[in-house]
């Protein structure tokens, strides 16, 4: 098992350097640097023009630059904003709870619809069942994530006033941060009725976010349970005499959840691009909207930082999705 | 009273091109402790028939039959739950392929473990006891650390010797093995059918035996059914089957066998292949690939002929061994 992490591990070095290369470089491709676009139109001298660049380094040629942000990052260095003028890792450290939050609750919301509703559309195949989730997930799929929310918000925050329209938490409370997760911080604080406008404010986005996430594993787990359920090991379960429920639920599931758990933690990157959409579109402040508003201002250490922890995030998620995997399937864990 | 008992027994599927009957009015008895060889080539219903005994037969698949009874108990009229309780315990199967029968997420002992707790409610260490003692019964060494193996860990004839375990666990009064020995080498398939026998005369269960091997028949079963396209087409003890068969289509697959072919340069075959789900034809089914047919064989349907030792589908049957008509 050891063996298996380590060598899962270190898969990881060739993709840490491919991203540090890459949200460097293409920061840089975007037209206008964090100077010219701060300027705006009001105009600056070409002097001091230049003087700002070389206070910032951006005077240097593009490889200087590089190498010494790479070492920067050896030395665990994600700089400063150039905006804010503070740490970038402290940002992110700040920011990032929320973006947790809101993953967390959009994956659970996927999950535990999703799951359920592909195992049920694969046993009653070609059922009214099978044709409804299937031609639910494919609309949910399809769906764009910021007309899906505009149409959400439009219904239940605008017509119906069941939730509100952005924000974690309503203005009438001030929660300590503490852990930085309002579902836990205003359970902390004893503002009564603070957990509850959390958990208002959580709903719609984590649906908006959830909402790709829960059409792909709907749609991986039916076809996964389809083709399980069509091996030989299920004619012998039947053939133990067990009930139906057993042979779906345990001897089929467990087969049916090893692409599954798969697809859940290629989901995690999807959950992020699309948390950057749906934080800006619900005010949500978290990483997404943090990152979105780093391109606009060409904050490059901001940019770059940020994404790069992202991507480790990523990584990571997918290395524990794979230890997982080893441990749902023993032909992957006793490795050939 | 047979242990298991079926008349007219017809299994058909719907498929695109309209309704396939796999298994066509089928009679098959097995007494208590007795072996039955049913042998066929692909295709001719063997597995589909043990299936439907099983009760595994899909959602696709529509049942007909006058009579199906398993020990004085009409199988027709079970409810599921009620199957259940019968299936894997008192009629146990063991499938062609071993390595893929298995799941493979669980270990050997949860596998066979679970058939114990359905059936006998026993307790955790009284179930492990017997999980044990099924292993060792069906010749697995060191059975007490293979009970945490998973399956990718055992070879093809070990894999058998599990489902073989699982499937007496509870004492099965019925043992189905569908073509239980095909998928392993030939040095293994040996030991598997011994196996099987030596099982079947100490437990004093009966045994159908499916394959396609008239060899294996010849070893093991007391009697034979020979299946061809869906239908029985010839029945009798098997020294009296090997010694004259009736139905040509016997006759023709025993001189199949490489041992019966002595002093011959190539061996004998049989020309055709058995008729899919649009060209059954009418009369007998075996007419078109059959060297004594004549015109009366393509009409109407052929009804089974009782002999001196059991019965034929044909109306021009063999007199002798070796395939020589009257």
């Amino acid at each position: 098992m050891f063996k298996f992490i380590i060598s899962r591990a270190a898969l990881v070095i060739p993709t840490f350097l491919g991203i540090t290369f890459l949200s460097f470089f293409l920061i840089r491709l975007v037209p206008g640097d964090p100077i010219e676009v701060r300027v705006g139109e009001r105009g600056i001298t070409p002097e001091r023009l230049a003087m700002l660049r070389e206070q910032l380094g951006l005077d240097q040629p593009l490889w200087v630059q590089f190498a010494s942000y790479v070492g920067d990052i050896l030395s665990g260095n994600f700089g400063t904003s150039l905006v804010t003028k503070n740490p970038v890792l402290l940002e992110f450290l700040e920011l990032f709870p929320a973006t947790v939050e809101l993953s967390v609750c959009a994956i659970l919301f996927a999950v535990i619809l999703g799951l359920p509703a592909g195992v049920m559309a694969a046993s009653r195949r070609g059922s009214f069942w099978d044709h409804t989730v299937m031609g639910v997930s494919l609309g949910g799929y399809s769906m764009p994530i910021f007309w899906w929310a505009l149409l959400l918000i439009l219904l239940f925050s605008v017509s119906l006033g069941w939730t509100p329209v952005s924000g974690r938490l309503s203005v009438m409370y001030y929660v300590e941060p503490v852990t930085g997760f309002m579902l836990i911080d205003t359970l902390l604080s004893d503002e009564p009725g603070a957990f509850r406008s959390a958990v208002h404010h959580l709903v719609l986005p984590s649906v908006v976010l959830g909402t790709i996430p829960l059409a792909v594993i709907a749609r991986m787990t039916r076809s996964s349970m389809l083709e399980v359920l069509g091996e030989d090991y299920i004619r012998t379960a039947r053939a133990k005499g067990l009930s139906a429920g057993r042979i779906v639920g345990l001897h089929a599931l467990r087969n049916a959840m090893i692409p599954v758990v798969t697809v859940i933690g290629l989901q995690v990157g999807t959950l992020l691009g699309g948390a950057i959409l749906t934080e800006t579109i619900f005010s949500w402040p978290g990483i997404g909207k943090w990152l979105i508003e780093s391109i606009n201002r060409r904050d490059y250490p901001v940019l770059q930082g940020g994404v790069l922890l992202v991507a480790t995030l990523v990584i990571v998620v997918n290395l524990i999705v794979d230890l997982l995997y080893g441990i749902l399937n023993p032909r992957i864990r006793h490795g050939r | 009273m047979p242990l298991l008992d079926i008349r007219n027994l017809s299994v058909e599927f719907a498929t695109r091109s309209g309704t396939f009957r796999a298994v066509d009015g089928v009679d098959l008895h097995v007494e208590e402790g007795e072996v039955l060889g049913i042998v066929g080539e692909s295709g001719s219903g063997k597995s589909v028939t043990s299936l439907a005994v099983m009760g595994l037969i899909g959602h696709n698949g529509r049942i007909v039959a006058d009579r199906m009874e398993f020990a004085g108990t009409d199988l027709r009229s079970l409810s599921p739950r009620q199957r259940r309780r019968l299936t894997g315990k008192d009629v146990a199967m063991v499938f062609q392929e071993p390595m893929s029968s298995l799941n493979p997420c669980f270990t050997v002992g949860f596998q066979i473990m679970e058939t114990l707790k359905v059936h006998e409610g026993l307790d955790r260490a009284q179930r492990r006891r017997r999980a044990i003692e099924l292993l060792d019964q069906v010749g697995i060494p060191d059975p007490e650390s293979r009970l945490s193996a998973f399956p990718h860990q055992l070879s093809g004839g070990m894999s058998q010797r599990v489902m073989i375990a699982m499937a007496i666990a509870c004492s099965p009064r019925l043992l189905i093995a569908d073509e239980p020995t095909t998928a392993l080498d030939v040095t293994i398939q040996k030991q598997i059918l011994d196996l099987l026998v030596s099982l079947q005369r100490d437990r004093g269960m009966a045994l159908v035996l499916i394959t396609h091997d008239m060899g294996v028949v010849a070893e093991t079963a007391h009697r034979v059914a020979v299946m061809y396209a869906g239908q029985v087409v010839e029945t009798r003890p098997a020294r009296a089957l090997f010694e004259a068969p009736r139905h040509p289509y016997t006759g023709a697959l025993l001189d199949a066998l490489p041992e019966r072919a002595l002093g011959r340069r190539r061996l004998p075959t049989i020309p055709g292949v058995v008729p899919g789900i649009a060209d059954r034809p009418p009369g007998c089914v075996f007419n078109p690939r059959c060297p004594k047919a004549q015109a009366d064989c393509r009409m109407g349907p052929i009804p089974m002929f009782p002999d001196e030792t059991g019965a034929a589908r044909c109306l021009h049957p063999l007199r002798q061994v070796g395939g020589q008509a009257a």
